[in-house]
């Protein structure tokens, strides 16, 4: 689960870190992403695997026209960042009321659900499924490819420039507004990867998108605001929490991550990480 | 002359103010059982925008804890109405609002911008997760069932209360503690420089602002008959005062009430001519409000006046 879980806050983290847009509707995308592959598996038999490679890409490009279409209007029309980081705040509120009301009326508010590479494996007397394992690796390369994309490559370098400051990283050449939409498009992308791996193996249904934005929150936060690294970390510190928590009572697993939460933000508010 | 008109103008407002009041007070008596209920929906609605814009409207902190100050009072009620009467039941809701928004302030009040944001979210999530397990592992049953007060009653006490929220937000605006309030929004270090207590008037006047959704989830636990955790504590009580309160304009005391009355009378059409996609149709409205009415109603009726008193002008 860490891996998912450091996957899908590394996208909010991008959106947020970079863009300024706490995305509420970032669970929505991965939504999107676990009922499309379910689609795709239970009427075309397509894998999972595959549709993981299909629902990146498109989630990337929604992302990318929704920043353009919306964020950067706003952007554009607020008086400081604060303000616009306010507003936006509001307007992902709107994206995950338009989305999820899409996609219930599309799949209907029932709980789905099915069964892909689920033979248990034995690794050095531990039992796992065999579609955790993939899930889990899939999540750590996709992870990986990403740092390596942000720390060695061009527009890596520009995504993080204007992170630090965009004023100057416009004035050094970035274009700015691309850059961010392309931000948002890859926290999109990172939840189109979360969703068939999630969707692999949970239970999915159109409300479940919230839950998993909240968990995103609280590894941004518990990793520090707008750190990469600090959301990889503190997305496997909190999987491995919520394992030996589900452990005891499953139920109490969610409740575990928001006194975490609030007790993190009042001691350490900038996180483990933070500056 | 001169000073005819302007006693005039100053005696306007307040006259029709007692005439809407007047209005309001004798309603039930000459319309159909359906539509007290539906004023007592909006009132609710109100209430709580209202009481959200005392605290978030002056120092911009923009709170997601009214479902928290809400739930605790349907709650409340639920377990106190069955052996208490109603006015002290909603009044002890009221007052254990108060109390957890005290102790929720002194907290969280430290905490900036996106921080306070999503703290004050988590914690009204924190306690409906905590409830709804508590129900189902400790006592065995979730929901329970409120003892039922008949609507006309329901209807005057949201109307005092919906009144008391107006005067205390009205008498605020006015005191120095209003003005306190607004220089923490404009600049925060600068008002603390000044000699004003910060933290102790944030707390305060969130504690009160909870005090009225307490209240107002009291009276609303008996027109409901039944809850659980869901319905008490649902996310949509914190979103909601913030998009009603934006929609209306926080600049003027009139700005939530307009926005919270005109959203939630939408609300009642939307969900009975189209259920299905009233949530939809809400998201929509809130990003088109973000995007094109920054200023909320109160900004289109301020830009429509200044144009009219322009073109007098011009006349003139």
């Amino acid at each position: 689960m860490g891996g998912i879980y450091a996957l899908i806050a590394v996208g909010l983290s991008l959106q947020y870190g970079v863009g300024r847009v706490l995305n509420i509707s970032h669970g929505e995308f991965i939504m999107l992403g676990a009922f499309s592959t379910w689609s795709l598996y239970t009427i075309f038999g397509i894998s999972p695997l595959v549709s993981l490679v299909i629902c990146g890409p498109v989630m990337f490009i929604i992302g990318f026209l929704i920043h353009r279409a919306l964020f950067q209007y706003l952007r554009g029309k607020s008086e400081s960042i604060g303000a616009f980081a306010d507003s936006s705040l509001l307007a992902s509120f709107g994206l995950l009321f338009i989305i999820q009301n899409v996609a219930l009326l599309l799949w209907k508010a029932d709980i789905r659900g099915y069964s892909y590479l689920d033979s248990s494996v034995n690794i050095l007397g531990a039992i796992f499924t065999a579609n955790r394992l993939v899930a889990l690796l899939f999540a750590v390369v996709i992870s990986l490819a990403f740092y390596i994309f942000l720390t060695r490559t061009r527009l890596g370098k520009a995504i993080r420039a204007a992170a630090e400051d965009p004023a100057t990283a416009q004035v050094m050449g970035v274009n700015i507004h691309r850059v961010l939409a392309i931000c948002f498009g890859l926290g999109a992308l990172m939840a189109g990867f979360a969703g068939p791996l999630i969707s692999m193996m949970y239970e999915i249904q159109p409300t479940m998108g919230l839950e998993y934005t909240i968990i995103a929150i609280i590894v941004v936060v518990l990793g520090g605001l707008g750190s990469i690294t600090g959301s990889l970390i503190g997305g496997f510190i909190l999987g491995l929490i919520g394992s030996i928590v589900t452990y005891f009572d499953p139920g109490l697993s969610l409740i575990a991550y928001y006194v975490i939460f609030i007790l993190l933000l009042l001691i350490r508010p900038t996180g483990i990480f933070g500056k | 002359m001169d000073r005819v008109r302007v006693s005039f103008k100053k005696h306007v407002p307040l006259g029709l103010l007692f005439v809407t009041f007047v209005l309001l007070a004798t309603i039930p008596f000459y319309v159909q059982p359906y539509l007290v209920i539906l004023l007592t929906t909006i009132f609710m609605y109100i209430i709580i925008t209202v009481s959200w814009a005392i605290f978030s409207g002056p120092t911009r902190y923009i709170s997601l804890a009214s479902a928290a100050f809400f739930g605790v009072g349907v709650y409340a009620s639920a377990i106190l109405g069955k052996t208490l009467p109603l006015p002290i039941v909603i009044a002890f809701g009221g007052l254990v609002s108060f109390i957890l928004a005290l102790f929720i302030g002194l907290l969280t009040l430290r905490l900036r911008g996106m921080y306070f944001i999503i703290f004050t979210f988590g914690v009204s999530e924190l306690i409906r997760h905590s409830l709804l397990w508590w129900e189902a592992n400790i006592t065995g049953t979730v929901g329970r069932w409120v003892v039922v007060v008949d609507h006309t009653t329901v209807y005057y006490v949201m109307l005092i209360i919906f009144v008391m929220a107006l005067l205390i937000t009205y008498l605020i605006r006015r005191s120095r503690l209003g003005l306190a309030l607004r220089s923490i929004g404009e600049y925060e270090e600068s008002a603390a420089h000044i000699g004003i207590n910060v933290t102790a008037l944030k707390t305060i006047t969130f504690a009160i602002s909870a005090f009225f959704m307490g209240a107002a989830g009291a009276i609303m636990a008996t027109r409901w008959t039944y809850i659980d955790p869901h319905i008490a504590f649902s996310p949509l009580f914190s979103f909601m005062p913030v998009l009603m309160a934006i929609f209306g304009g926080t600049g003027q005391i009139y700005g939530p009430v307009l926005g919270a009355a005109v959203l939630a009378y939408l609300e009642e059409i939307l969900t009975t001519k189209f259920p299905y996609y009233y949530m939809l149709l809400f998201g929509i409205i809130l990003i088109v409000v973000i995007l094109f009415l920054p200023h909320g109603l109160v900004g289109l009726v301020q830009r429509w006046r200044k144009g009219g008193s322009k073109r007098q002008n011009a006349n003139a």
